[in-house]
């Protein structure tokens, strides 16, 4: 498809009054050269039957950047050819008949510095509606060096986050509160001293537990408070819960903050659907406070999901590491939730690596370099139990919260000993792994051979033992790994 | 009560040959093995006492272990755990981190609690082993 030459009609024709196909009016440009300080969009585009999907493809970058639907004489007035977005690759997609994956280049003079507001405006702001297209799925975006640099980044990042909780070597343990509405303050606080004195580092608010009438926020401040201060003396260790800040107004969102941290709590929280504004802007709050930012992805899964349309959650998970988050829910692979494993780890490269190769085979369809912005910690949870230790060390790694609400709450013998079968299956998981065993295939005998020094770990592995969520996943990569012979 | 400070607390104590195997792992990711003990085990108590420099540059573990059983002869009555650092750009902090000694007897924390308007307790954790001058908690003279 890329054998085409330009068909930008060029000179005064150009102008003339009236309406022209985009690909002529210079939004395909199949011999561009993207620089190094463009950002680039991959789309894949479905465009109405008939219609071409260069032209398509050409209306995309035409309707995420400058133009309108008719030629404009003001035009004239700018530097034209520059702002325009210029789609310079249109490939079909590999199995996806009527589909095409577009690459288009935006000059980096169209975006404001340090705002996902105006970057994700421009690129998924009017041109999801255009009527010549079925449908339209953001994929992934390179990210020029010069722009990242523009943003705070992760307020703490994972290396400071450990440092401060004094933990290292293992994937961090979390549990949410369930019931996750309901429960007074009090009832609320005993979930999280239990669960912390367990043995787990963090409790967590659920996205939509804010100030109800069952519980109004300061009362779960207050009593959360109690029980991770009570939790730090009974252990000796630093512990957190994650005191969710989610309000209706910015001025309700820092009082709350603020709140938290004159209590003495090391992290907050904020759902996604707060917004990029409201986002960066605790960001910065949290960088001038040194407190951790936990991120619950709410609402992602209404634009994510689903493969030919939407915001892929890779693009999500690049522009929350610019917004400057510390934890991010990036999916479990083997929970209950949507998470196909080679995607996931896509994105879990995304949130911790400061160099992202191109991985087709993970969906990472472009290199990024993230110039030192602090590391995202990704945050799994959904599903998950002690059982599946192995897999999830193997599958996610090793910086990570893994995070079992239910999977602690539920513990036939209490929530404290939900929590230590948790760490102590962790724990013999991570000795074992570094003493060179093949964990992966061993997990299930190293869970065994630890739960008969420990009860409540052999309990939960009795109760759990057959829970699985094996449904297809509605989102994967495109491209197949080649099978090549190991060495 | 059991500090749970540390990788592998909630495991039964390491014996020497799976600190070693710890040790090794860690010497084979290039990180540097440090030896460190306190007798005030504060959560936030970063900055434990350095026995000598961090070990680099050591291609086997048997040279930790030498020097973690002379620092437990000294200091068998305190917490000691081993450290390791990774000095990679974008790290350069410690990577993994474990208790592997502690004092006989852990009497645990005390939680003071300061009351303030509007229900705001401010917190205090202390070790009961710390109202004992440094050196002579935990069954020290």
């Amino acid at each position: 498809m890329n054998e085409h030459a330009s068909i930008t009609i060029r000179g005064k024709d150009r102008y003339k009054s009236g309406v022209m196909e985009y690909k002529k009016m210079g939004y395909w440009e199949p011999d561009y050269e993207p620089k190094d300080t463009d950002v680039i969009a991959l789309f894949r585009v479905t465009p109405q039957d008939g219609v071409d999907p260069i032209e398509a493809s050409a209306a995309v970058a035409g309707e995420s950047s400058t133009a309108t639907w008719t030629v404009v004489w003001t035009d004239r007035l700018t530097a034209a050819e520059k702002y325009r977005a210029k789609c310079f690759r249109v490939d079909p997609v590999p199995n996806g008949p009527g589909q095409y994956f577009a690459y288009i280049a935006y000059d980096i003079d169209l975006f404001e510095n340090g705002s996902i507001a105006n970057l994700s405006a421009s690129i998924i702001g009017n041109v999801f509606g255009f009527k010549p297209l079925k449908a339209l799925r953001l994929e992934d975006m390179r990210l020029p060096v010069a722009y990242v640099k523009t943003f705070q980044g992760p307020a703490t990042g994972i290396v400071v986050e450990r440092e401060r909780m004094d933990k290292f070597g293992r994937p961090l343990l979390g549990a949410t509160v369930k019931p996750k509405l309901g429960l007074s303050g009090r009832n609320y606080g005993r979930v999280v001293y239990e669960a912390l004195k367990g043995g787990l580092d963090f409790t967590k608010d659920d996205e939509n537990i804010n100030s109800q009438p069952f519980m109004h926020w300061r009362e779960r401040f207050l009593y959360c408070m109690e029980a991770v201060n009570r939790a730090q003396a009974a252990s000796g260790e630093i512990k957190g819960t994650y005191l969710n800040v989610t309000a209706g107004t910015m001025e309700d969102m820092y009082e709350r903050a603020e709140f938290a941290k004159e209590l003495g709590s090391v992290i907050i929280m904020i759902d996604l659907v707060i917004g990029y504004t409201a986002i960066q802007s605790m960001a910065k709050w949290a960088r001038r406070n040194d407190m951790i930012l936990h991120l619950h992805r709410a609402g992602h899964s209404t634009y994510t999901r689903q493969r030919n349309h939407g915001v892929s959650f890779r693009v999500i998970a690049k522009w929350m590491r610019l917004a400057g988050v510390d934890h991010i829910h990036a999916g479990t692979v083997v929970g209950k939730l949507e998470g196909d494993p080679a995607t996931t780890r896509g994105y879990y490269d995304i949130c911790r690596e400061d160099h992202n190769p191109m991985r087709l085979e993970h969906g990472v369809l472009f290199e990024q370099n993230w110039a030192s912005l602090n590391k995202m910690m990704p945050v799994a949870s959904g599903g998950i139990h002690a059982g599946q230790m192995h897999q999830l060390l193997d599958h996610l790694g090793e910086d990570v919260v893994l995070q079992f609400g239910g999977g602690t709450i539920g513990h036939p013998m209490g929530i404290q000993a939900g929590a230590t079968a948790n760490r102590v299956a962790l724990e013999a998981m991570i000795l074992a792994r570094n003493e060179g065993r093949d964990y992966v295939h061993e997990g299930p005998e190293i869970l065994a051979k630890a739960a008969a020094t420990c009860t409540p770990l052999k309990a939960a592995l009795e109760v759990w033992k057959d829970v699985t969520f094996n449904y297809e996943s509605t989102d994967m990569p495109d491209y197949a790994p080649t099978a090549t012979a190991s060495m | 009560m059991r500090v749970t400070q540390g990788c592998f607390s909630f495991l039964p104590d390491l014996t020497d040959e799976q600190i070693s195997r710890q040790v090794q792992y860690c010497l084979e990711k290039g990180w540097a093995v440090s030896i460190e003990f306190t007798d005030d085990p504060h959560p936030r108590n970063s900055f434990w006492e350095m026995w000598g420099l961090p070990i680099f540059d050591l291609p086997d573990a048997a040279g930790v272990l030498m020097e973690l059983n002379e620092c437990r002869k000294v200091y068998g009555d305190c917490y000691v755990r081993l450290s390791a650092f990774d000095n990679s750009h974008g790290w350069e902090s410690v990577r993994l981190s474990f208790i592997v000694n502690r004092p006989k007897d852990e009497p645990g924390y005390r939680l003071e609690r300061h009351e303030g308007a509007g229900r705001n307790i401010r917190y205090t954790t202390k070790s009961y082993a710390v109202d004992r001058a440094e050196g002579k908690r935990y069954g020290g003279t």
